[in-house]
């Protein structure tokens, strides 16, 4: 065939000057968007802020979230509560795991994102590895921490008595600044895995990892609503934090002071338990443990009637 | 030029009786498109004060449940007129809305308060039963005590075209009432398009309605911001044409109070002031209550609330 075209007929160029003019392929970059109720919205007050690394690079635009944002979240977290605190224990064993499958599976994107934030690339591959390795300790736990820590009562009538832990409902939580990937799954995992739903605002100087994150929680059956992850600044959403009424329990990773004393007193107005997580080592063993668990965790007795076979003369 | 089905029917219905033949046809998009302008106006908070409690104001605080009981419609009777003791100047909803064997159990649970009793009837919710049935379940209502009544149409007929057949029951009904209010369901989720809903409407006013009502509750979709857009048209036109004011009331689906404050805004832009109460215009509802109040303490307080907080019923 004559017309046919030689593959090698096709290059531009001879001398390679279209070559150097052809233009450089853009990188399509990620939006950091956060996460509500199982979706990827932009923050309803449409700000956004700039964190920068230690070097001054830009790191994203990320959303600056506002209260409204907050309260979307407790909405979704609320509706979330009823559907995973009643899945059995076993089945929420199972999405932890998930959780750290599907983590596993994108580490590269995590090593990378910790890098551009200033970690090195041992420290990095470290944190992830940790931070995959909490999430399976966390799902062992799901389905035992309940016998641990239930307990039959001797009473002195003709009850069976019995006490066990029950989620709490929605959890709100500032999580560590610092270790922006550990620190936010060693808070988030005990939260859920006892049944709970929870409100999380992610490091406001790093916040690229909780985003990519709740990618991770999107892909591992972990059902809308139940971890809703913000980006923001803890100045200015911690009052929120403790003080909405439809939020059960608070719990804040940092050391200001000024913070927790106000979140003292405001966590009044409901009764919320508030926890600081601010002096935990989240790279050693007191980084994980059951009690984490228990802290959002309601203890709730049942008096349940027996008929006394003795003491009635025999009722059968 | 295809001619439509609807082209044939309406020139043979007796237009001299009844002008309904005549309704116009309605411009879809143009509604659904209008009826979202309403969502955004800016609410200010002392307007948004106001609005929440007029919106509580105009609840039919409704339970139509087959498993209602005695004990049930009391407790809400008793949440119609005390809707959240906490918090002081809030008012009472306008009516409870039940089942005819309940309304004597609701009218004397609220005794003196003020608020009406509202029965449906008419073999409500499907409306499947025969003219005289209907017309005795409606006076049962009546005689029990309730002042207002609200009936469902007779779909099937409507579909089929025999729109004097509507006409008449509805005026059947309405001399039923007799000093009672009447409020005509069109069910707007199985009438199907606006045109059809736009007529239902027309038919029902010149028949004798007090109030036009989007659903039963019972039937997805329910009342939407656009549907009710359509009757607020109509009860407009009525207006100009008779100098007769006619209610609305959208029923079902209205959960959240923003949602309650767009179709505030609507009426307020459609009809005017003179609607803005609960003579003219009420919200079917049982959950918006609550919302209601939430946001009303929220207010107040400055604190998101919990459903925890607030009475179920």
């Amino acid at each position: 065939m004559e017309k046919t075209i030689k593959k090698s007929s096709l290059t531009i160029s001879e001398n390679g000057l279209e070559k150097k003019n052809a233009s450089r392929r853009l990188e399509v970059l990620k939006t950091y968007k956060i996460y509500i109720g199982g979706q990827f919205p932009r923050t309803e007050s449409g700000r956004y802020y700039i964190p920068t690394n230690a070097a001054g690079k830009k790191l994203a635009n990320v959303c600056l979230s506002s209260r409204k944002d907050f309260r979307d979240a407790v909405v979704a977290a609320r509706g979330a509560v009823s559907g995973w605190s009643g899945r059995a224990a076993f089945n929420r064993s199972q999405i932890l795991y998930r959780m750290a499958e599907m983590l596993e599976g994108r580490k590269a994107q995590f090593i990378d994102e910790l890098i551009q934030q200033d970690s090195t690339k041992a420290k990095a591959e470290k944190e992830v590895n940790l931070a995959i390795d909490r999430l399976i300790y966390y799902a062992g736990w799901c389905d035992k921490f309940q016998q641990l820590f239930s307990a039959v009562n001797p009473v002195a009538s003709s009850h069976f008595n019995f006490s066990v832990p029950e989620p709490t409902g929605v959890v709100a939580v500032i999580a560590p600044q610092g270790d922006s990937l550990l620190g936010l799954v060693s808070v988030i995992a005990p939260v859920i895995a006892g049944g709970n739903t929870c409100v999380v605002l992610a490091s406001e100087t790093k916040p690229l990892c909780a985003v990519t994150f709740a990618e991770v929680l999107n892909s591992s059956d972990l059902p809308g609503g139940v971890v809703n992850i913000l980006t923001g600044k803890p100045s200015e959403l911690a009052t929120w934090f403790v003080d909405h009424m439809d939020v059960n329990a608070t719990i804040y990773c940092e050391n200001n002071s000024d913070t927790q004393k106000m979140m003292r007193e405001k966590s009044a107005t409901n009764l919320k338990r508030i926890f600081f997580y601010d002096k935990i080592n989240w790279y050693t063993d007191e980084g994980q443990s059951p009690y984490f668990i228990m802290d959002t965790q309601e203890i709730k007795t049942t008096w349940h009637p027996v008929e006394n076979i003795a003491g009635a003369g025999g009722g059968y | 030029m295809p001619v439509t089905k609807e082209r044939i029917v309406l020139p043979d219905l007796p237009t001299g009786q009844a002008g309904f033949s005549l309704s116009p046809r309605i411009d879809q998009v143009g509604v659904e498109e209008r009826a979202s302008r309403f969502t955004k106006r800016s609410i200010k908070n002392e307007a948004k004060m106001n609005g929440l409690k007029l919106v509580l104001n105009m609840i039919d605080l409704t339970t139509l449940e087959g498993k209602d009981t005695d004990g049930k419609v009391k407790q809400l009777c008793y949440k119609a007129m005390h809707p959240h003791d906490a918090v002081a100047g809030i008012p009472t909803v306008a009516a409870i809305c039940v089942y005819p064997s309940m309304v004597k159990v609701a009218k004397k649970a609220l005794g003196d308060s003020g608020i009406k009793v509202a029965s449906v009837a008419t073999a409500f919710p499907s409306g499947q039963a025969p003219r005289d049935i209907k017309i005795r379940d409606t006076k049962y209502a009546v005689n029990e005590g309730a002042d207002e009544v609200d009936m469902v149409i007779s779909r099937g007929k409507f579909h089929a075209g025999e729109y004097n057949f509507v006409f008449d029951e509805i005026a059947a009904i309405k001399e039923a009432c007799g000093e009672a209010r009447l409020k005509v369901i069109l069910e707007t989720g199985e009438l199907g398009t606006f045109d059809k809903v736009r007529r239902a409407s027309d038919i029902a006013m010149l028949a004798g309605a007090d109030f036009i009502k989007t659903s039963t509750g019972k039937i997805q979709p329910a009342a939407t911001m656009p549907v009710t857009l359509v009757m607020l048209e109509a009860i407009r036109d009525f207006y100009y044409k008779t100098g007769k004011m006619i209610g609305m009331k959208p029923a079902g689906g209205i959960s959240k109070s923003k949602l309650a404050l767009h179709y505030l805004v609507m009426v307020k832009e459609v009809l005017g002031e003179d609607w803005l109460n609960n003579e003219w215009f009420r919200f079917g509802a049982s959950s918006l209550a609550n919302d209601v109040l939430m946001q009303i303490v929220k207010l107040e307080t400055g604190l998101y609330q919990s459903a925890n907080y607030f009475s179920v019923d």
